[in-house]
């Protein structure tokens, strides 16, 4: 059998990236989440904000640990995998990740230490700013990694010399035509994901009539803050429909598998797409609404596929379904949130098992949502790199062989597969714990100060070692 | 492109070589930390050896991201060159790399695999420091390019120089692992890291002086570099200095000093660089292409310069003060316990 090293690459990416993914999809918002239960500890003084926030720490650090070590693979995938990609497009997307390096890594390593471990060192000012600064830190990440993205989506401000981009405008590339949509639509569906997690949680705490009041107050705080998100999510994946309708119709017809160019267009709930014979089998199909849903108008038009030359479509199938896949759980989503506001005006918010089951339920499908959505777009880019420019055949490393890139998958999928599920196993152990009644007591910080200084510690030590520490 | 108004090459290449070596100072201590942690004599100690880097490693590891990708945005032609001709020792790194790090929350927490997860410290930290070590031989040794591509196979990096390169940089690590221990602890542990900084130290020379030997004789342009009149005039202070610290660094391992063994180790590393850097220089990937070559688009280095000059001070800033928050010797209480 001939290794194909260009599909290999696209597994091996797929299968880095996906895992990834999962990690961002939940520290983002769950960084925001700390933060603010910080922010009211320190704000109110109430300790069930400090038993909160030191639990969903701990959840945070092993997510984040395992963030970090996936995702020093990543820039690393460019050289080594993809280094025509690299070389055709550092000079306009590099400065994008290397900023994100630059404003997001470090700012986040640093105060994730402080957030961590120093609760006994620093005033409590001082460990509420650190984890507003990891927080801070995970939207700047975003920021960044999203916009190199949408550029290779939408491409802007570039020139083309001698097969390669050179960057023209800077505003244009970072703020090409489909970020602040992409942007937008994928921040928030990491806030739902993480608030998801929470609500389930809290669920699983109220069935069991465990950690009651802790429970209750995650619950509330994350039902009132999805009724807000889930309906604005939807909103914003329409904007970004639009957005791909205007500057990537080919992927907007894979996703909704039209094959012929159509106005009055219908909405396609459910098909077979066929790539070969270029159509659809057991086609489920409302009339006129897909131009209505697509375009906002019912006469709209919505070219197909037969518009683009064969080597020029993207696969159909999995954009197709991965897109009904979110969409679909967009609307359970919303479902959930309307429940709880009726549950919640009747007064039963808390003790409604069948609520508290479906809570438990939707817990996990945030990051399936996620990982559809991402698929859609990733997919539906195909088969470029670089949308309409640079293919992603013509993007892999020459020197590499089917056979490198085989042995490299097996250690990339071994590896992940022994981590993931032995992080997420231990998320499970940490939720199973709960949140410790032990550490009620703030620690050894009275009004701002350290109750026990660091300089009680020997003094011959600390001059010496505070410079050696400031050294590297 | 055409002439750019200002040459941005010589600022990117004493930035990026500023970032690397920092990685290679600040993440070759914590992954020595890690090889070191293999021979710890107990629980207890394991315990502290790793609490003293546990509130840190993750940013030393955070300037490996910064040196790849400040390769890619200044010298993006090295960076497409260099990194498909070291495809399995980067693979090899990143999957140790993986292991290490997760195990300072899994060994924390899985008391049942604790064994697994310590193994995954030590032996982890270990290939990844091997795999650095032998990405460094193959950059010495150089890539066979046409046009903007490396075109060698995947395994020409594999030679008996970079398998030596490979294991004198777990010495080296190892050395300033010992270094950061003596720093951090006290009593019966600081006398255990003292042994074993000694020890690392012996292999570290011999390599330094084998290397020395080695690529010279290997490598006629680098011989001609350091021994051709007059450069082995302006030349003859590196190893002369070099041989001065070891001595320092193996009296301060053998004394009391607390800072001085991390300082000399480092002080061996920034020697061990500048030898590596005199030999290749302006080479960003050996042996054809140039810093000027390799670099990216004036406008390219100019957008990241601005940001870079802004951040990087503050970056080194409250890195500083997260040290200095952890500063004093490791503690059971703080940290994992």
């Amino acid at each position: 059998m001939q290794l194909d090293p260009v599909i290999l690459s696209r597994l091996q990416f797929a299968w880095v990236i996906a895992w990834h993914i999962l990690l961002p999809a939940f520290t983002v918002g769950l960084a925001s989440f700390v933060a603010l239960l910080e922010g009211l500890h320190f704000a109110t003084g109430r300790e069930i904000y400090f038993r909160l926030s030191s639990f969903w720490t701990k959840i945070f650090a092993v997510s984040f640990g395992m963030g970090v070590v996936s995702g020093v693979v990543m820039p690393f995938q460019f050289g080594a995998n993809w280094s025509r990609f690299s070389d055709a497009t550092a000079n306009v997307l590099s400065p994008l990740l290397a900023y994100e390096a630059l404003m997001a890594f470090f700012l986040e390593a640093a105060f994730l230490s402080v957030l961590l471990f120093g609760r006994k060192l620093v005033p409590r000012w001082a460990h509420f700013f650190a984890a507003l600064m990891v927080a801070v830190g995970t939207l700047f990440s975003s920021f960044w990694i999203l916009a190199a993205n949408s550029w290779m989506q939408t491409p802007a401000g570039y020139e083309i010399v001698d097969g390669r981009f050179f960057p023209k405008s800077w505003a244009e590339i970072i703020f090409n035509p489909s970020f602040p949509y992409r942007l937008a639509h994928t921040v928030v569906g990491f806030y739902v994901t993480a608030a998801l997690v929470v609500v389930g949680v809290a669920a699983f705490y109220l069935r069991r009539e465990r950690f009651v009041a802790e429970a209750r107050t995650m619950l509330s705080m994350t039902l009132w803050l999805l009724t807000a998100l889930a309906p604005l999510q939807i909103l914003l994946g329409d904007q970004q429909g639009l957005n791909t309708l205007a500057y990537q119709p080919a992927k907007l017809a894979a996703i909704e598998a039209r094959w012929d160019t159509v106005s009055r267009a219908p909405l396609t709930l459910f098909a077979v797409p066929d790539q070969k014979a270029e159509t659809n089998r057991y086609e489920i199909a409302v009339p006129d609404l897909g131009s209505l849903i697509l375009t906002h108008d019912l006469n709209g038009t919505i070219r197909g596929l037969k518009d683009w030359p064969v080597d020029q479509r993207p696969p159909v199938a999995i954009p197709f379904f991965a897109f009904r896949v979110m969409v679909g759980l967009g609307a359970v989503f919303l479902a959930t949130v309307i429940a709880s506001l009726w549950l919640r005006w009747r007064g039963r918010l808390f003790d409604t098992d069948w609520f508290l089951r479906l809570c438990a339920l939707v817990s996990p499908l945030g990051f399936v949502a996620v990982l559809a959505g991402w698929i859609t777009t990733e997919v539906g880019r195909q088969p470029w790199t670089v949308y309409g420019l640079l293919r992603t055949a013509d993007s892999v490393s020459p020197s590499l062989s089917g056979r490198d890139v085989a042995v490299s998958l097996i250690g990339y999928a071994i590896v992940y597969l022994v981590m993931f599920p032995s992080g997420i196993a231990l998320m499970a152990r940490i939720v199973h714990a709960g949140p410790s009644e032990a550490a009620a007591a703030p620690g050894p910080i009275e009004s701002g100060r350290l109750a026990r200084p660091v300089e009680a510690l020997p003094a011959e030590d600390r001059t010496s070692r505070q410079d050696a520490a400031r050294d590297p | 492109m055409s002439a750019p108004i200002f040459d941005f090459v010589p600022i990117w290449t004493a930035i990026l070589g500023l970032g690397v070596f920092l990685y290679v100072l600040l993440d070759g201590f914590d992954l020595g930390v890690g090889v070191l942690y293999g021979f710890a004599p107990d629980l207890a100690s394991r315990n502290l050896v790793m609490n003293s880097v546990a509130p840190i490693w993750d940013g030393n590891e955070t300037w490996l991201v910064l040196g790849g990708l400040g390769l890619l945005a200044a010298f993006p032609l090295a960076f497409a060159v260099i990194l498909p001709a070291v495809y399995f020792p980067i693979l090899v790194m990143l999957l140790a790399l993986v292991f290490r790090g997760v195990a300072f929350e899994f060994r924390y927490r899985d008391v049942e695999r604790r064994g697994l997860w310590d193994h995954g410290f030590c032996y982890g930290s270990a290939v990844a420091a091997f795999a650095q070590g032998v990405v460094l031989g193959a950059f010495i040794q150089g890539f066979r390019v046409e046009g903007r591509q490396f075109v060698g196979g995947s395994f020409d990096f594999l030679t008996p120089f970079s398998v030596f390169t490979g294991v004198a940089l777990v010495f080296g690590y190892g050395l300033l692992g010992a270094g950061w221990l003596v720093l951090k602890t006290e009593g019966d542990l600081q006398q255990w890291a003292r042994r074993l900084g000694r020890r690392c130290l012996v292999g570290v020379l011999a390599a330094i002086l084998i290397v020395s030997v080695w690529t010279p004789l290997t490598n006629a342009d680098i011989a001609s570099r350091w021994f051709s009149w007059p450069h082995v005039v302006f030349l003859s202070p590196v190893p002369i200095v070099t041989a001065l610290v070891a001595y320092g660094e193996w009296r301060a391992l053998a004394g009391r000093a607390e800072a001085w063994p991390f300082a000399g180790a480092i002080g061996l590393f920034a020697l061990s660089y500048l030898g590596v850097a005199i030999s290749l220089w302006p080479m960003i990937a050996p042996p054809h292409i140039t810093v000027w070559q390799a670099a990216s688009s004036p406008s390219t280095q100019a957008f990241l310069l601005i940001g870079t000059l802004f951040l990087l001070p503050i970056i080194l800033m409250y890195t500083g003060w997260s040290y200095w928050v952890f500063r004093g010797k490791a503690r059971s209480d703080l940290g994992y316990h």
